[in-house]
């Protein structure tokens, strides 16, 4: 059955802007739904820099990123968010009564008054190596760029490409679960984290997982369903070896992604805000953070909170347009709970 | 012209298409920052970090460079594609000694 939700503001992205949105729009007593392409909230935060420095947030001479989005999730608690994660939104469609309807990639329904887009440089999509035919083995025909479910491939005869920690990491957790497991890296050594590498090494010593260095995979095989890979090794020695699943794991990158479509007024892949309330050319739609442009933007974390602030009061209006609001500070009025 | 702060570097924008850029080498900046201010399509996600790989250039030829970083190498060996002259231009401090320095901007695959 198709999950559905109903709130006053969709955010889309759950970055720290997104995040700091629900508390701007908690204040004002509106309830809003975070929804985020990657399984975890924090956005780039949490999946590219969590370990690093951030030196410009007010009131923090420095902060972990990391733990900047721990302390948002706990600066929105009282207004008890919810979130979908996991699932990128794809389309968006405005009902007879001015309200939006949106759809995301799993078919989770969700019915907002307004929509706040706080999508960052869009939602991350994992890089796909450039071989020929790769496409027509996707969607469950034996290529994968992400492991969702480890035990789909119990038994199973992989190959994993890529040199970075997800390509350990999963190449350790699957030699035991898969019946062949061959990493390919064109590195001659692994310069994550040295444990995995470590590890990778013994299992490749105790026969478990066959570790292929200076190469590339360049071929996919297969009629129907894959059924062989090419492995070029140094002087272009080729190795073609017969596989059921082939896993590359070459991180994540940024994509605007389906939101480019929407048809909102865009300028270089970002979106055109007014900076009275970040609304966007279409009512109730609003963009903050680093996805919007206007005279003079600057991608910074602390523009989006401000941007976060005035898009809630544009939506407050949007949402109630009788209604007068008066602006109460939190210094005064303490957090009001939801 | 010569101004002893102000390096060439050139892009190949396509085969046997070079497109001189001036990078100035006495305000700090890395090969991205004048890179993306002379108009290329870099998106640099991590801000300059060595986290993305959205920077990766490919130097064809010119003056050597210093080493890269063991940060550097990780981050290019994590990514789809890679040639021996591969780097991360956010990891390229603009020097005096990289004048006459000749690269491309790798695609980004996806």
């Amino acid at each position: 059955m198709m999950k559905s939700v109903s709130t006053d503001i969709c955010i889309i992205g759950a970055g720290p802007v997104g995040l700091f949105a629900v508390f701007e729009a908690g204040l004002l007593k509106l309830r809003c739904h975070v929804v985020d392409a990657l399984p975890q909230v924090g956005g780039q935060l949490s999946e590219i820099y969590p370990k690093k420095p951030i030196y410009d947030i007010p009131g923090f001479p420095d902060i972990l990123a990391g733990d900047l989005i721990k302390n948002l999730m706990r600066q929105i608690e009282p207004f008890h968010p919810t979130f979908t994660l996991g699932e990128r939104v794809e389309r968006f469609a405005k009902l007879d009564d001015g309200t939006f309807q949106l759809i995301t990639s799993d078919g989770t329904e969700i019915l907002c008054k307004a929509i706040a887009i706080a999508g960052g440089l869009g939602s991350f999509e994992p890089r796909k190596p450039a071989i020929d035919e790769l496409e027509k083995f996707e969607g469950g025909k034996g290529v994968h760029y992400m492991v969702r479910d480890p035990d789909f491939f119990r038994d199973q005869r992989l190959v994993i490409a890529g040199g970075g920690d997800s390509a350990l990491d999963w190449t350790i957790f699957l030699a035991d679960l898969a019946k062949e497991v061959t990493l390919v890296h064109r590195g001659t050594i692994f310069r994550g984290a040295p444990e995995s590498a470590e590890k990778v090494k013994h299992l490749h010593d105790a026969g478990k997982v066959r570790l292929v260095l200076s190469s590339n995979v360049t071929h996919v095989h297969g009629d129907e369903k894959l059924e062989a890979v090419t492995i070029t090794g140094p002087a272009d020695a080729k190795e073609t070896l017969h596989v059921d699943h082939f896993i590359p794991l070459f991180g994540l990158t940024p994509k605007l992604g389906p939101i480019g479509e929407w048809g909102l007024e865009l300028e270089d892949d970002a979106v055109k805000v007014n900076t009275l309330d970040y609304s966007t050319s279409e009512p109730g739609i609003y963009a903050i953070g680093d996805i919007n442009t206007y005279p003079g933007k600057l991608k910074l974390i602390l523009c989006g909170f401000h941007e976060a602030a005035l898009m809630a009061q544009g939506a407050y209006k949007h949402i109630y347009p009788d209604k007068k609001y008066v602006l109460k500070y939190t210094t005064v009025n303490g957090v009001p709970t939801m | 012209m010569t101004d002893d702060n102000v390096v060439r570097v050139y892009v190949e924008e396509a085969p046997s298409q070079r497109r001189e850029v001036e990078a100035p080498t006495d305000m700090g900046l890395s090969l991205m920052e004048v890179l993306k201010a002379s108009g290329y399509d870099i998106q640099a996600t991590c801000g300059g970090m060595a986290l993305c790989g959205t920077c990766h250039i490919e130097v064809l030829a010119g003056p050597a460079l210093d080493e890269p970083s063991d940060e550097e190498m990780y981050m290019l060996e994590s990514l789809p594609i890679m040639s021996t002259g591969s780097r991360l231009s956010c990891q390229i401090r603009v020097n005096s000694r990289m004048d006459g320095l000749v690269l491309r901007l790798m695609p980004q695959m996806a």
